[in-house]
Formats: structure tokens, sequence, C-alpha cells
């Protein structure tokens, strides 16, 4: 395999670390930064790299995660690779913008350290941040682990700046959970790095004048809906961009992405779906219970936008039952953002499992190994009762709330 | 260490006494002697002398699970007036081991957490601190007396970690000094 002339070197890494150090691999031109907790040892990482010379990076510090898309978007415009990172509260602010962003389809790649939005204010993990931007037009990936995160950063700025997608990238990781826990990653040299991210050379910039392009025009009733169609149709073909750019990574790297991972689905009759974090200590519960004779598994969702309904129908729909888990709520909805997605897929499959929702973890609750395991015996009496089929509720809630 | 086994270690401390540092530190040995590694903080509101939690995992696999530490194998107090008001032994396992910072016996410090399984090592690392850093930092004495107490990792790993991490900063006679610490807190550990 090609994979074993690529040297990897093993570092103790913390999440913010290791977005840190792929943003050192990209060497965008431009980064826009402003501090939010707990993104902000990320771009502090990699603001001690632009001081020291390691990259070329134009690094712009802003007022405000407003400014900070606007410079964002306003370097890409003009021709630039260009990041920004943030969390919570502060992809929140930048909102307005982060729609522009990916209507000018522009190829920024940005790393959003997942937390709870506020309030009550609250700085720990939940992915409330992202699922409130889920309908934004952005790409949206998740991280498991800080070693997801590294390579996740790495594949969308490739997947961004495909000329059959254009358009922006956000990488999420669990806040604190991931981003201030030490863990071992496996870095790639750097010249392997940049061989696979490559040059940018945008085929239409603002500041070429010899292809003169207007950028962020009046657009109203007679192109809108064209360009917002041509938006829809971007962000639903990217599906393929970010598969070939998953198994050329998984050539080169070592470690093919997909999708969504699954893991002991083969012949699991209960399934637990999950984003972030929690698939990790979810593997660890499978493990035990399977163990044990119960013929449990796992779905861990990688890209939530575009939405991969189709294959995910297929992978679950063998199931007796499946317990759909979300670190967001949804406030009025069927339940939490994944759930409905799925409730959604499913609706085109005739013979399909008993679902069940579980909204958890919200604002960083510590889910643990025993919670997990608490849910897939939840599941499988909610199959053999008929209780709780199709509802959605909070986990680990004290009381009547 | 046994093989294929997974040690998870709480640290109690107080905001600024370097419990965090010292989880890390450990972690970061550990992946220097061909272990995986995790080592995260408990937050909370960061206050100076607000007590505070820290985890190290330690594996011979891949780390997956993402919770903080229910059931420690091992738990370190680096600041004894902690066993006054932190349920220090909470979820410790059975056979676990518990290392205190204090000039106390391991047979006073059982008896004053009531403690009625695992195993009880104190170490002075306050006073070895004052004497060999010149400062009342325990942390990095506590993880030379956690790995003299646990053998959790070959002490020559924490001593290379040291050299290659507090070299810049410090300079060979404070990576010196540290060396020292850790020595006197092997040495001095005493377990029952």
């Amino acid at each position: 395999m090609s994979t074993a002339t690529i040297k990897k070197i093993k570092k103790a890494l913390t999440g913010n670390e290791a977005g840190a150090e792929a943003m050192r691999q990209i060497d965008p031109d431009v980064a826009a930064v402003f501090p939010i907790t707990p993104q902000t040892e990320l771009m502090h990482a990699f603001a001690a790299f632009v001081a020291d010379g390691k990259v070329g990076t134009e690094l712009v510090t802003v007022e405000s995660e407003h400014s900070a898309m606007s410079a964002t978007v306003g370097a890409a415009a003009a021709g630039a690779r260009a990041m920004t990172a943030t969390s919570a509260n502060g992809l929140a602010l930048m909102w307005e913008i982060v729609n522009i962003c990916s209507a000018m389809r522009l190829p920024v790649v940005m790393p959003v350290i997942n937390r709870a939005i506020s309030g009550p204010l609250n700085i720990h993990c939940d992915h409330s941040d992202m699922m409130g931007s889920r309908d934004t037009g952005w790409i949206q990936i998740f991280s498991e682990n800080s070693q997801e995160e590294y390579d996740n950063i790495i594949q969308a700025v490739r997947i961004a700046e495909n000329p059959n997608v254009l358009l922006p990238v956000m990488v999420g990781s669990d806040g604190f959970i991931i981003s201030h826990a030490l863990e071992t990653v496996e870095i790639y040299e750097d010249a392997e790095v940049k061989e696979f991210v490559g040059e940018y050379t945008p085929d239409r910039t603002l500041l070429n004048t010899g292809k003169p392009m207007t950028y962020g025009p009046l657009d109203l009733q007679d192109y809108y809906m064209e360009h917002k169609m041509a938006e829809h149709n971007a962000i639903h073909n990217a599906g393929k961009v970010i598969l070939e750019i998953g198994k050329e990574f998984g050539k080169k790297f070592g470690t093919e992405y997909g999708f969504f991972d699954t893991y002991k689905m083969e012949d699991a009759e209960y399934a637990i779906i999950c984003i972030g974090s929690t698939a990790g200590t979810t593997r660890v519960v499978v493990d035990k219970m399977r163990a044990e004779g119960k013929k449990v598994g796992l779905i861990k969702i990688r890209v939530f936008r575009p939405f991969p309904f189709k294959e995910l129908a297929e992978a679950v729909k063998n199931l007796k039952g499946l317990a759909v888990l979300d670190r967001a709520d949804t406030f009025g909805g069927r339940g939490g953002p994944l759930y409905i997605e799925m409730k959604s897929a499913l609706s085109d499959v005739k013979e399909k499992p008993v679902t069940r929702n579980f909204i958890y973890g919200l604002g960083g609750r510590d889910i643990n190994t025993t919670d997990i395991e608490t849910i897939y015996n939840q599941i499988e009496e909610t199959v053999k009762t008929g209780k709780g089929a199709e509802s959605f509720s909070y986990f680990g809630v004290r009381g009547d709330v | 260490m046994p093989n294929n086994k997974m040690i998870e270690i709480r640290w109690h401390g107080r905001g600024g006494q370097g419990a965090k540092t010292a989880s890390m530190l450990l972690a970061e040995a550990a992946m220097d002697a061909g272990k995986f590694i995790q080592a995260f903080p408990e937050y909370g509101p960061e206050r100076a002398g607000a007590p505070m939690k820290s985890y190290t995992r330690v594996s011979d696999e891949k780390i997956d699970v993402h919770c903080n530490v229910a059931n420690p194998d091992y738990v370190v107090v680096i600041d004894p007036t902690l066993l006054n008001s932190e349920p220090i032994t909470e979820g410790m396992k059975e056979d676990g081991i518990l290392l205190v910072n204090t000039s106390m016996t391991p047979d006073e410090v059982r008896k004053k957490v009531n403690l009625t399984g695992g195993k009880v090592y104190t170490v002075d690392a306050s006073k070895i601190a004052e004497e060999t850093l010149g400062r009342p930092m325990p942390n990095t004495p506590m993880v030379g007396a956690l790995i003299g107490a646990t053998h959790v990792i070959d002490d020559k790993a924490l001593r290379s970690k040291i050299s290659h991490k507090f070299l810049g900063k410090l300079g060979q006679k404070g990576v010196d000094m540290n060396f020292a610490a850790v020595e006197r807190a092997i040495t001095e550990v005493k377990g029952e």
C-alpha cells in the first residue's frame, strides 16, 4: 500500500493544537481571528506560528466575529485561501455573513469548536452552534477526536476549493472534550499535507482585472432564485466530491473517510447513531455489550450537510431499533436535528426500525458508558414493548422539568 | 502496569497548583514511552484556589472513551486541605491507589478519609518542592511520586519529558532542580 511510505509523527496534542497544526500545514493566505472560548487556543497557537514565521499567512485581528467572517469573505473573494475559526456565540454573531459566504460560493474553511449557544450562559460542548447554522449552505463535517479534526480540516480545503463544489466548509469538533483534551495524534509531514492540499488557483477573483467580476451585487426577482438553485445543486453534488477526497486521503494517509462511519453494524439489531466525541464512548460500550452477546452497533455521522439520507436509510433499515442521539434541540420540532433528518430519511423505507430520540449532553453535561448502555437497553425495551417508540425526549435530566 | 489495560487517574488540586499540568506531563511522558494517552481538566469557573479536577488516561491501545473518569485506578491529591472538603475517594476502584501530598502517614490519611479498600501512599511533595525547586509547586514531584508508587510508566520517560519540555524555558539548572524533585519524591513516597 502507498501508505507505507507516509511518515506519521505521533504527538500529544489538544484538539485546538491539532487544528492549529492543520492550519500551519495548510498555510492559508489570510486568517481572520477573534477569540471565543473554547476556540481561542486554536487561533492562539496559529498566531504563534504566524509570529514565528512558520507560515506566510496574513493574520487579521478583528474586533468581532461578524468582522472575522467579513474579513474572511473579503479575502476569499479577492482570491485568497482564507480561514477563520469560532465557537457558539461567535458563530451566531457572524451568521449574517456566514450566509453571504456560501451564496458567494467562497471556499472558506472554518473550524468550529462546538459549544452551547447561550443562554443560559455556558461555555461547554453541545452542537447547538453548528446546528443553528445548518441551513446556511455550508458543508458541515463533524469530528470525533483530535485526529479526525486534523484530518477533516486538511480535507475540507480540498472539498471547498473543488471547482464542482466551491462552497465553504465548517469542521466541527467538541469543545473542551476534544479542544482542551490532550490526546495522541498522528501528524503527517508538512510536504505530504501540502502536496495533498495543493496550490489554490481560483478561476474567478475580484482582483483579477483581466477577467472582471462582480461579487455580492443586488440580486432581485430576476436572478435570485437561479443563484439559490445553483447553491442548492452545488451542496447536493458536493457529496460525490467529499467521498472522492475521503478516498484519496485514505490512500495517501491511511484512514479513509466517508459520510459516516459504521461499527459492528453488519448483524446489529439495535444501534445508536450520534455525532462527535460521544461516538468514541459508544464504541467502547458496543464492545462491552457485544462481549455479552448483544447485537449492537454504532453509526457515527461525519457529514451532516449535505445529509447522506439515502446511504443512512440503507445502513439502518435492517435494524430492529435505532436510538438517535442529538446534542442539540430544535425547540418545537420533532426532536433534535439529527432525529428529524433520520425520520425523513426513513420515510422512503418500507420496513424500518423503531426509532427513538434522546437529546443529551447539552451545555457539556457528561455522557458516560453507563448512560450509553442505558440507551441501548431502552431502545431494546422500546422495540419489545412499543413504549416510547417514535418519541423524543431529554436524557439525563433530574426529575420532571 | 499490566498489558492491555487502561489506567485512569483523577487529580485533585486547587486552581493554580498545577494539577492540569501534572495530568498532562504524565500523559506526555507516557506517550513517549509508547502508550496511548488522554489528559483533560474538568473546567468550571476557573479561579485560583478553587478545588478542581483533572484526568489522565494511559493505555496500550487507542483510547476511544471521551467521558470523565468515574472509577479511577489512581487518585492523586495535590492539596491536602481538599481531604476535608472534596469527595476524594468517590468512585475509586476497590484495588485503587490513593496518593496524597501530605506530611501525614498513609494510615493517618486512610482514617481521615474513611477508606476501607485500596492502598494509600503519602509524600510531602510541598516540602520537596520548597527544598528542590525553591517554591511550593508540588505538581512535578507528585508526578514522580505517582510513578514511584505505581510504576504506571518508567521514570526514565518522565525525566526525558522534563528535560525536553523545560530545557528551553528553565535551562539545565531548572531541569536538574526538577530531576532532584522527582528523584526525592520517588524515594520518599511511602505506602502501607
